[in-house]
């Protein structure tokens, strides 16, 4: 068997560090897996980290079929480098679920681990930060959801409190104020918790309190068939809609050796870039409104009307939504739409070229974006930032071009990298990424292979499991689906990119004056109900 | 700004009239409404959206009402910043538990008269999600709801006659 030469450093590293690890080689393909005694989760960290590899992400599996008593649960935690991927796996009962914490290692783990605690009682020794993620009022501190004994009904209380005793941090001294914001916001936007602390008009520190749209999508997606669980991953976060299935489903097909259609696939990137346009010209356009360009504004809104309205006609929905089944699409596009995506595609590229040249020639508009909300990038680096919010700040990760899946690994994508880091590189790594889509998308459509857009879904062997990992307009999503004894799902794990960038925004936040938080937030858009879960 | 104007004046008035072959009756009630809300609202009806633990898609297109295509105000409809000045409350669900205090709190600051309309399949009935440990389900079984929207996510001409209808009915 033959390791990928990034992976292969890490791997023996650790099968000789007396880690006790057992190597499995393809059982999450592309992944690499490998089994590590408990005691020896820091070392894991410790050696990724010294060979400069990412932290992807940690979740955490109760693999029990029923309640037996103590409960063993599998963690999984995931590094990535040059675009191969390394899933580490320990055991645990509910006895001594104690581990140690990776987030004096990698600072993106922290939120995760908090999340992992609170769903599933898992213990992190060494967290700095022992305060609840998401969990609010509606459990209790000895309660853990997502255990198996736990039914998805849980006990909730008749009326669910408000959490106010969260504890911020606090700022002091004289002339420092608080400034407290949400869950409910201002604008048609999600809700969440921001609790700012300013000194005059001057951001001193801004803490995030999120998961206030936690919905539970780890627990009811258990027990749903694969189609069941398609549907679900599709509202993981409404605006990643096609990202959020497509991994899924890919995990599932991986899970189950599905093998599909070329023209399938071909399809399913052609809904995923046009998902990437969607929300790169809503979100351009949401910045300018946030800089007070009512004109750039209702333009863009216009561009991504006509965009929306189009996919609609084509797919059936205008965002897409349902539109990837397992095993393939569930809608195959009709010939005679093949030209007017073709036209459509050619008269967007042209507009949104001229909208930008009279914007670039507008210093009103310029002043605001440059030098704002700047995020450096070696903390772009040390959070494990995704997307244009990593590529803007020197951080270039795109599943597309470092692990390509079909149909990318037929195609060449080119990745925009920016380093300055403001809102204005990342409203440049979102035009340029746009302009990459509709070259993708006119390639796409040239080489459309004929035949089938999918194949029957066939029943997964008991215990099956699969990674799907696809580059979303936010950046990498990584989705793990292990299915029961019963062909049901047992464990869905889906990572949207947004866990990388909400705790950057408190960084680019700093020092920046209160009145930018809106573009600052904009040019970020995490999605809260996607890290919510 | 020679530019701007230029484009301005070559895009012209997108506004649609909403089309009648999609339904013959909307042009009457999209003439209703204005009626309406001149009659009980002064010609201005206020609108507080409240994401009370949606997918965000739902949100996507109460968004796109403010597009030039749609352009809720031509109606009277302006969306409002804060429930204490808002005759509506525009409820997207499912309702978490982490959201439902809040959203009582902002039911509780709208002024009556109020309309509550939960829109989406989510705030319907709960959707995908229903009733769960960390789910409330449909936005009725935390506030009262005067009418719904279903869809998944409703298309902004379906939420403009969500709109229209539930202050016609009211």
């Amino acid at each position: 068997m033959t390791l990928h030469p990034a992976l292969a450093p890490l791997v023996n590293h650790l099968l000789a560090s007396g880690a006790k690890a057992r190597h499995l080689s393809d059982q999450l393909a592309p992944a690499q897996l490998i089994l590590v005694e408990s005691d020896a989760w820091l070392t894991v960290a410790q050696s990724a980290r010294a060979l400069d590899f990412r932290w992807v992400a940690v979740w955490a599996d109760d693999l029990r079929a029923d309640n037996t008593v103590p409960a063993t649960f599998a963690v999984n935690a995931c590094f990535e480098k040059g675009g191969a991927y390394l899933v580490a796996r320990t055991t645990l009962t509910s006895d001594h679920p104690v581990l140690a914490s990776h987030t004096s290692i990698y600072a993106g783990a922290d939120r995760p681990e908090r999340h992992v605690h609170d769903l599933l009682g898992m213990v992190f020794e060494g967290h700095p930060d022992q305060r609840r993620w998401c969990r609010h009022q509606a459990w209790n501190d000895n309660e853990f959801p997502l255990r198996r004994d736990v039914p998805a009904a849980g006990t909730p209380p008749e009326r669910t409190p408000a959490d106010h005793q969260y504890n911020f941090l606090l700022a002091q001294g004289s002339g420092v104020y608080e400034i407290p914001v949400g869950p409910v916001h201002a604008g048609i936007i999600e809700p969440g918790h921001f609790r700012f602390q300013a000194v005059g008009e001057t951001v001193l520190r801004l803490e995030e309190r999120l998961a206030y749209t936690h919905k539970g999508i780890e627990k009811i997606a258990q027990g749903r068939d694969a189609a069941g669980l398609a549907r679900l991953a599709g509202r993981v976060s409404g605006d990643s809609t096609v990202a959020h299935t497509w991994a899924a489903c890919q995990a599932m097909e991986r899970a189950t050796r599905l093998e599909l259609p070329e023209r399938a696939q071909f399809l399913r990137a052609l809904l995923c870039e046009r998902e990437r346009v969607a929300n790169h010209l809503g979100d351009v356009g949401a910045m300018l409104n946030d800089v007070g360009f009512a004109f750039g504004a209702m333009q863009f809104s216009r561009l991504r009307e006509i965009w929306q309205r189009m996919s609609g006609d084509v797919f059936g929905h205008r965002f897409m939504m349902d539109c990837i089944v397992p095993g393939g699409v569930a809608r195959d596009l009709e010939q005679r739409f093949e030209a007017s995506l073709q036209v459509q595609t050619d008269a967007m590229r042209e507009q949104v070229k001229r909208l930008m040249t009279i914007i670039n020639d507008l210093p009103s508009v310029t002043d605001r974006v440059r030098g704002a909300g700047i995020l450096k990038p070696e903390h772009a680096k040390a959070l494990g930032c995704l997307g244009y919010v990593g590529r803007a700040s020197g951080h270039s990760v795109d599943v597309r071009r470092d692990a390509p899946y079909a149909p990318y690994d037929r195609l060449e994508v080119k990745v925009p990298l920016h380093h300055y880091g403001d809102v204005n590189a990342r409203a440049r790594v979102r035009l340029e990424e746009m302009a990459e889509s509709f070259e993708l998308m006119e390639s796409l459509l040239d080489d459309l292979p004929a035949g089938d857009c999918g194949v029957p879904w066939k029943a997964p062997l008991a215990e099956a499991e699969g990674l799907g990992l696809i580059e979303g307009w936010r950046g990498e999503i990584l989705t793990y689906v292990r299915f029961g004894a019963d062909a049901r799902v047992a464990c869905f794990f889906p990572r949207d990119p947004s866990w990388t960038t909400w705790p950057a925004l408190e960084l680019l936040i700093h020092d920046n004056i209160v009145p930018d938080f809106p573009v600052c937030n904009k040019s970020v858009n995490g999605s809260y109900s996607g890290a919510d879960l | 700004m020679l530019r701007i104007l230029g484009k301005i004046q070559r895009i012209g008035i997108l506004t649609e009239a909403i089309p009648d072959s999609d339904e013959p009756a909307l042009t009457e009630v999209g003439e209703q409404l204005r009626q309406h809300i001149g009659a009980r609202f002064n010609g201005s009806l206020a609108i507080r959206e409240v994401d009370a633990g949606s997918c965000n898609g739902c949100e996507l297109e109460i968004q796109m009402l403010g597009n030039p295509y749609y352009s809720i105000e031509r109606f009277g409809v302006h969306f409002v910043a804060s429930p204490r000045f808002a005759d509506m409350l525009l409820v997207t669900g499912p309702v978490s538990r982490h959201m439902e205090e809040a959203l009582r709190r902002t039911y509780a600051a709208t002024p009556e008269p109020r309309l509550v309309i939960a829109v989406g399949d989510c705030g319907a009935c709960g959707g995908e999600f229903g009733t769960s440990y960390a789910s409330c389900g449909a936005v009725a079984n935390v506030i009262p709801v005067d009418a719904v929207i279903p869809g998944c996510p409703p298309t902004p001409l379906a939420l403009m006659r969500g709109i229209i209808e539930a202050i016609r009915l009211r």
